[in-house]
């Protein structure tokens, strides 16, 4: 009796704590969610309100407005200080430049990682060294000489400039991560294969990369997550054409009056991706975060 | 010439089976090479070539603004010279570090401690768990943006800082003293989920059987956790200190948005004093300098708690 009463106490403070630690990481972005949905006049209420309908009447202007590139009647006569409609182009252009970087990066990345897995290679493991410090590297330190030869090669403000730029930050991360998964499938796939008369290429093609797309799409979704988040470069090589979300919102930040609501619309869009990608990689997570080192 | 055709042709047939197949002559050796190269080539152009080249410009007095015609000028070490006898340099450092230790240590132990928590089967851990991992996926600048709302001076925070604790409105970003503490908190938020996710995998990996033995030699809970729980988990709690410790070097996004480095420069880390020195101020020579010396300092540091790491995992 006494010790099921004492379980009862331990039940209870555990869902305290974990009701604490999910109220704290789940907060701010519940806040952001809500703001999106209001007015301007209850954006900037001090008093704050959270539950819609209840204690507010939600609207979904914000969003209509960022993504139709319309401009909010303002109810305090104040025209808003930052333009908000040009964040479709952003969008559009982060869409492009993760997508078509993150297929780049994963194809090339991919055929390399087979190659060190399969292949003896001499010096091998200073290869993989050579790859992965590339990648710890401060981004910072290669910023100057990036965009030096990014204005010489005119390849600033443009996609195919970003595009590669990203596929080679990525690439690291594809080589480590697809090789962790090749050196998992046994080798007596293809050999089978090629004891039946398939080419290595046709093996390739027909056994070991169907047994590989689960982990060729995890590794994707990491990197389009990292295309998608970019800021440094992107802020520093794009101003119009190529530009992306990032830059664009800490932008708009600096301009004067903020205007929440609709950012709040605009921030809540650009996250909505990256909530469902973690959702898809939720079992590739911990591999995805620590580049392939802790597995399980 | 017909006879050497069909003895290569029987060669290579009698190697792969019965059935030339197609590609056939595409050998390992081409296979290996092809799949390669795209690879290196794009590593070697955007990574490494950069790197030299600002290594060079780093023995330069060269602007990009101001001698964008002109060759560099070879001027040996003085760049380093300036900046290791330049105050701010070090400044900037401390500011980091003050940074990097205090959001580090926060992350580690509530990250450690959320694990403990959750290394139980309860209904909708799953769902939890994703919940919790979502704020180290978002952009540094969202996160950013979404605090920047909080914190701002008539803020959600501040409301219940005056409402509920009756205290003053808490300047959190443009306090010299609290503005750096805001940039810890907001590290926490994003970065303590990545702990408690390598944390939960390592205590998942004890196996039960030590405990067992220790309940059956009536073992504490602190000695259980002392001698069993935290030497296994230890080597994998040093490889995230590795990678945080590395990431929060860099601090840059969340930091540009939140402080602006503000107020002052009591905010501005290395990396934003080197964006200063190279995109501000132009000193592309200088600022290159700065790259490596930061590269320096997160070379040595790593080095040393990849030591530790080993001299742990020996143990």
């Amino acid at each position: 009796m006494t010790q099921q009463r004492e379980s009862l106490t331990r039940l209870i403070g555990f869902w305290v704590l974990l009701g604490i630690v999910i109220f704290f990481f789940m907060f701010p972005l519940y806040w952001i969610a809500v703001s999106s949905i209001k007015t301007r006049a209850e954006v900037i209420n001090r008093v704050p309100s959270y539950i819609p309908y209840a204690q507010f009447e939600p609207t979904l202007d914000n969003y209509t407005s960022v993504l139709l590139g319309t401009t909010i009647q303002s109810d305090t006569g104040v025209r808003a200080s930052a333009d908000l409609s040009i964040f479709r182009d952003r969008l559009m252009n982060s869409v492009i430049i993760a997508g078509s970087s993150t297929i780049l990066a994963v194809i090339l990345g991919t055929l390399a990682a087979y190659a060190v897995s399969r292949f003896h290679i001499r010096g091998e493991s200073d290869l993989m060294f050579f790859i992965l410090s590339t990648r710890m590297l401060p981004p910072i330190v290669v910023l100057i000489p990036i965009f030096l030869l990014f204005s010489n090669l005119n390849l600033r403000d443009s996609y195919p400039g970003i595009i590669l730029l990203y596929t080679t930050v990525n690439l690291p991360f594809v080589v480590w991560m697809m090789k962790g998964f090749f050196d998992e499938i046994p080798v007596e796939y293809e050999e089978a294969a090629m004891i039946d008369g398939y080419s290595r290429l046709e093996a390739i093609w027909k056994i070991v990369i169907p047994e590989a797309i689960p982990a060729m799409a995890a590794t994707a979704v990491f990197s389009a997550i990292v295309a998608w988040n970019e800021f440094v470069f992107a802020n520093l090589l794009n101003r119009t054409y190529a530009a992306t979300v990032p830059p664009w919102l800490n932008s708009i930040i600096g301009v004067g009056a903020v205007e929440w609501g609709r950012l709040a619309a605009a921030s809540v869009i650009f996250v909505i991706p990256i909530v469902i990608f973690t959702f898809l990689v939720r079992n590739y997570l911990l591999r995805g975060v620590t580049f392939g080192a802790v597995r399980r | 010439m017909a006879d050497s055709q069909l003895a290569q042709r029987t060669r290579s047939t009698s190697s792969a089976g019965q059935i030339r197949p197609r590609f056939g002559w595409f050998t390992d050796r081409w296979i290996a090479i092809s799949f390669l190269t795209p690879t290196m080539l794009l590593l070697l152009f955007i990574s490494i070539f950069p790197l030299v080249w600002s290594l060079y410009l780093s023995f330069t007095d060269w602007s990009v603004i101001k001698d964008a015609n002109t060759a560099p000028q070879w001027i040996g070490t003085a760049n380093y010279f300036e900046l290791l006898t330049d105050d701010r340099t070090w400044q900037r450092f401390v500011v980091t570090g003050q940074f990097v230790l205090p959001a580090v240590t926060i992350e580690l132990l509530l990250g450690f401690g959320v694990a403990l928590l959750l290394n139980r089967k309860f209904a909708g851990r799953g769902a939890i768990m994703t919940l919790l991992l979502i704020p180290m996926m978002l952009s540094p600048i969202v996160v950013a943006l979404f605090w920047r709302f909080m914190m701002q001076g008539d803020g959600v925070l501040n409301y219940y800082a005056v409402n509920l604790f009756g205290i003053e409105p808490i300047l959190w970003l443009s306090d010299r003293y609290v503005a750096p503490w805001s940039l810890v908190i907001v590290d926490v938020w994003m970065w303590t989920p990545f702990m408690m996710l390598i944390s939960l995998a390592g205590l998942s990996a004890v196996p039960q059987y030590l405990y067992e033995a220790a309940a059956v030699d009536r073992a504490g809970t602190w000695f259980r956790f002392r001698h069993i729980t935290l030497p296994m988990v230890m080597p994998l709690l040093l490889i995230a200190i590795i990678f945080r410790t590395m990431d929060a070097y860099k601090l840059f996004d969340q930091a540009v948005v939140l402080t602006g480095g503000g107020p002052g420069r009591f905010t501005q880390t290395a990396s934003m004093y080197l964006y200063d020195v190279a995109f501000g101020q132009f000193n592309t020579g200088e600022g290159s300098a700065l790259g490596y010396i930061m590269l320096i300092v997160i070379t040595a540091l790593a080095n040393l708690l990849i030591r530790a790491l080993n001299a742990t995992k020996s143990a």
